[in-house]
């Protein structure tokens, strides 16, 4: 067993040994620019480009005319949802919305709009993560332009219910875009039966290459984007520059693999977290944040009351794990995720993202659930607040020292 | 965030972790710090009948620095008098464990508690006095 | 079959297989998030510190100098869209040489829309933006500019320093030069440019033997930028976006390669070129970019009559991959934009060819060509003569 055990799948993957194996010839003997158009090495790029297009479409059940390469998601993010609000702005409207626990490339992206004099409504989740469609009816407006909802949350692993929105928008003609970065290959996606205009995909979250990614763009009814990358007028004009051949085929395949492997991956990954849970589940003061059914199967995202989240980490530092989101990580704000649920900054401080994947296993959860134990009741020991708690002394009562 | 050795040993090798009865004659109890800002630390002296900190215990809510400062004040304080101990700065603490900038609240929280500590003694002798 | 013989350097360039080496781990075991903070998170940092370093060394620049992108054209759109931006609604004048990369080009004049002025600086005959033509741009004052270093059709090299030092004397303006086609064929010194008046340069791996997807924007840190892309917040906030570890591990492999190759491929290129060129101009070739200083591996020519698609299709079932014009607008069939700037007759710039040299290129691949060349233009020539 390899320490640290890596249980951040949602950082990150390994890319599949199988998809690097694919990978490798374009790094080597084909080595041509897929917009070269006048000799074979330009040529066998742009079809090995065309091959992974339709393993990206056939996963999400989209038309391969429908995909456009990105550099990645945070892209695919900030193309679909400026693209939209400066196409559609003047006609649909300048009023957006979308929900308080969206990752940082959607949330960023609409402050940037905010800032040009967009209007956004970002939507409080209930207190296991998932929007109330009501709440996002409540707040449609006759110039609404555009919904975003993510489908899987990075932080929490909920599953929020896209089919219903993509109807209500549908019904209203407004835009309906989907961040679907954490869900390929954890969740069924079938674009050709859901209302959904735009949606964004990554290929390192599903065992592909880093720095690239891609935007559905539904073609029927027909969306159209104003382009944030200009140059060559390559995919279509929607987004100009060299196509990075090697990571586009990585991800083709760690699709096409996705497509082949989800079912039986997800039921082996699902014991898994589950041992996990149940391993932990007895200890005292233990939480887990975010909704258990409405839930992908690798993600477990726990609150370990009175000992305090940095130090937690350091003592878990035999374990690759994640407290908040990656992108957020190295400042010390607690996880706006969790504080949408509802829970103290000190208990959002001291929550810890498992995110188990393709290459975990038993062995490893068991070791994680000893240490676990042993270091969340080395610190308890440690704790001031925890002492407290035991002799029955409710903190939030406590008059605090101002520091 | 790399932390130094010194962190390192104390966070992992904590010393005088624990608490003495705070009713106890000679026991001062010092708590400061508060959970919403990360760290909560309780330092308690055990001062004997010449003014001379005997013992020290500690527990500590927060980061590995946090520990660290707090463990490192245990063994500062055990054989000062009261009144040395409070010549202890949080400048000194720092140093000691090479602590980053963004940590020096750590060591100040530290100086704060023994301030703390030394004040809870002084009024109970006083109250006894 | 032998593969056939490679001479579009210049639309990108063979993966060295040093440069593949050091980016390996980083797709197998190494494959953590460089923003995590763990283990893996850490390797992944430290790798990108390293990769950073060696790129900023290649440039003549500072680590703290190097924002890391997707693509040189991300780094030409997040210049001229980014610096624009930091204008807010102001706008103002852009200034850029007509024969940018299409990149630049349109990103320029995306900036139309938003109160930006175009101005476009002429080109002479011999493929240089002119002295003349920066100085008549200053009295507009620009607050933005934009001229590669080398072209990367005619690989004319630019007087850009000249430039910067005007449009700095005549009160400033952001400056930005495009060095993609640079690197690795000539010693490159941001700090001096910089010094002279450069902001801004655009670096980008694939055409230094280094990955696809990794290029770099180096920027003076005076220099005021909205990220074109929101998000995470790395790349100091300029770039958001999960780093693409193993390709900025490549892309800062390659940039050490390419300085230890400085000593002797610049040399060699253009003994190889010379080689080529004095073989074209008996087959009647009009050579453009000649009577400019230009990089030491690319011919760019055309024949009077002879139709280019045809000939390149031609030459690549003899086995000799070119290009017409630059990869990126090969999907345009409009001739290139940077000879009719150059004032070339439309006619003859439909038939150019691009042949750009590199690392593996020798005397018996030129060899080879200029034959294959000659017989395909008779052949091609007889077929018009029947046609007629």
């Amino acid at each position: 067993m390899h320490l640290p055990i890596y249980l951040d799948y949602s950082a990150t993957t390994p890319v599949d040994p199988r998809v690097a194996k694919k990978m490798i010839p374009y790094l080597s003997g084909h080595f041509g620019n897929p917009a070269s158009r006048s000799h074979s090495f330009g040529w066998t790029a742009e079809a090995a480009v065309e091959e992974a297009r339709a393993e990206v479409a056939a996963l999400v059940k989209a038309d391969p005319k429908e995909i456009i390469w990105t550099s990645g998601a945070t892209e695919s993010d900030n193309l679909a949802i400026k693209g939209v609000a400066h196409f559609y702005g003047e006609t649909k409207g300048r009023h957006l919305i979308s929900v308080k626990t969206e990752h940082k490339a959607v949330l960023d992206t609409l402050r940037e709009l905010e800032r040009q004099g967009f209007r956004v409504t970002y939507l409080d989740v209930r207190e296991n993560g998932l929007i109330d469609p009501e709440t996002l009816k409540a707040a449609l407006c006759d110039d609404t332009a555009l919904v975003s909802v993510m489908l899987v949350n990075n932080e929490i692993g909920v599953i929020q219910p896209i089919a219903g929105i993509g109807d209500l928008c549908h019904e209203r003609g407004i835009i309906f875009h989907v961040d679907a970065a954490q869900a390929t290959g954890k969740v069924d996606i079938d674009l050709s039966a859901l209302n959904v205009d735009l949606m964004s995909f990554s290929a390192h979250k599903t065992y592909g290459p880093k720095g690239i990614g891609a935007l559905y763009v539904r073609k029927k009814p027909r969306v159209r984007l104003e382009a944030q990358m200009h140059g060559g007028g390559h995919e279509r004009g929607f987004r100009s520059g060299t196509l990075a051949t090697h990571q586009i085929v990585g991800m083709g395949e760690a699709f096409r693999l996705a497509r082949e492997e989800m079912a039986t991956e997800n039921t082996r990954v699902r014991q898994l977290r589950d041992r996990l849970l149940q391993g932990i589940a007895r200890m005292e003061a233990v939480q887990v944040n975010g909704d258990m059914t409405a839930r992908v199967a690798h993600n477990l995202n726990v609150s370990f009351a009175y000992v305090e989240g940095e130090s937690l980490m350091m003592a878990l530092k035999d374990l690759a794990v994640s407290s908040g989101s990656a992108c957020t990580s190295a400042s010390l704000e607690p996880s706006y995720v969790l504080r949408a649920l509802g829970r103290p900054d000190e208990l959002a401080h001291s929550s810890i993202r498992f995110t188990l994947g393709r290459f975990t296993t038993e062995e490893e959860i068991d070791y994680a659930i000893g240490l676990l134990w042993q270091k969340v009741g080395k610190l308890r020991d440690m704790s001031p607040l925890w002492e407290m708690a035991q002799a029955g002394i409710d903190l939030d009562t406590v008059q605090w020292a101002a520091h | 965030m790399s932390y130094s050795v010194k962190v390192i040993d104390h966070y992992e090798n904590p010393r005088n972790v624990g608490g003495f009865d705070a009713d106890e004659a000679g026991v001062g109890t010092g708590m400061v710090g508060a959970p919403a800002c990360g760290d909560v630390m309780k330092l308690q002296i055990k001062v004997g009948e010449n003014g001379v900190i005997e013992d020290a215990r500690f527990k500590t809510y927060g980061c590995g620095s946090a520990i660290a400062s707090s463990s490192l004040v245990t063994e500062w304080v055990k054989g000062k008098t009261v009144d040395e101990a409070l010549n202890i700065k949080n400048a000194q603490i720092a140093e000691e464990l090479a602590l980053p900038p963004v940590k020096i609240h750590c060591s100040i929280l530290a100086e704060d508690a023994i301030k703390a500590a030394v004040a809870d003694y002084r009024k109970k002798q006083g109250g006894e006095a | 079959m032998s593969l056939p013989v490679y001479l579009d350097y210049n639309a990108t360039t063979p993966l060295d297989t040093r440069v593949l080496e050091a980016m390996t781990p980083y797709l197998k075991t190494r494959y953590g998030n460089a923003s995590s903070r763990h283990e893996y998170g850490r390797v992944a940092r430290q790798a990108m510190d390293t990769a950073r370093q060696q790129v900023a060394a290649a440039a003549g620049a500072q680590p703290t100098e190097i924002i890391f992108v997707s693509g040189g054209s991300e780094a030409n759109n997040l210049f001229l869209k980014g610096a624009a931006a930091a204008f807010g609604l102001a706008g103002g004048v852009v200034a850029f040489s007509a024969i940018e990369h299409p990149c630049a080009l349109n990103a320029a004049r995306q900036l139309a829309r938003q109160n930006w002025k175009l101005l476009e600086l002429p080109i002479d005959a011999a493929g240089r933006v002119t002295r003349a033509g920066v100085d008549a741009a200053l009295t507009q004052k620009p607050r933005l500019w934009s001229v590669m270093l080398a072209n990367n059709e005619t690989g004319v090299i630019q007087e850009v320093a000249e430039f910067a030092a005007r449009a700095q004397t005549a009160g400033g303006g952001w400056f930005h030069s495009d060095a993609a086609q640079v690197l690795g064929k000539q010693p490159l010194d941001f700090r001096a440019l910089n010094r002279t008046g450069v902001h801004a340069l655009t670096l980008s791996a694939h055409k230094i033997y280094g990955p696809k997807g990794a290029a770099a924007l180096v920027v003076d840190k005076r220099l005021d930028l909205i990220p074109l892309i929101a998000g995470g917040g790395q790349e100091s906030g300029l770039r958001s976006g999960t780093e693409n570890v193993a390709a900025i591990v490549g892309f800062g492999a390659a940039c050490e390669l390419a300085v230890s190759r400085l000593n002797n491929l610049p040399a060699r290129l253009r003994h190889l070129q010379a080689r080529l060129e004095a073989g074209l101009a008996p087959l009647g070739a009009t050579l453009f970019g000649i009577d400019a200083p230009r990089l030491p591996n690319t011919s760019y020519f055309a024949f009077a009559d002879i139709d280019g698609e045809t000939l390149l299709a031609w030459l690549d079932r003899a086995g000799f991959a070119v290009a017409s014009g630059a990869a990126c607008s090969s999907v345009n069939p409009n001739p290139s934009h940077v000879l009719l700037a150059m004032g070339v007759p439309e006619a003859l710039a439909r038939g150019a060819l691009r042949v750009s040299l590199g690392v593996e290129t020798n005397e018996a691949q030129i060899d080879a060509f200029l034959l294959a060349l000659k017989t395909a233009l008779t052949d091609l020539k007889n077929l018009t003569a029947l046609r007629r």
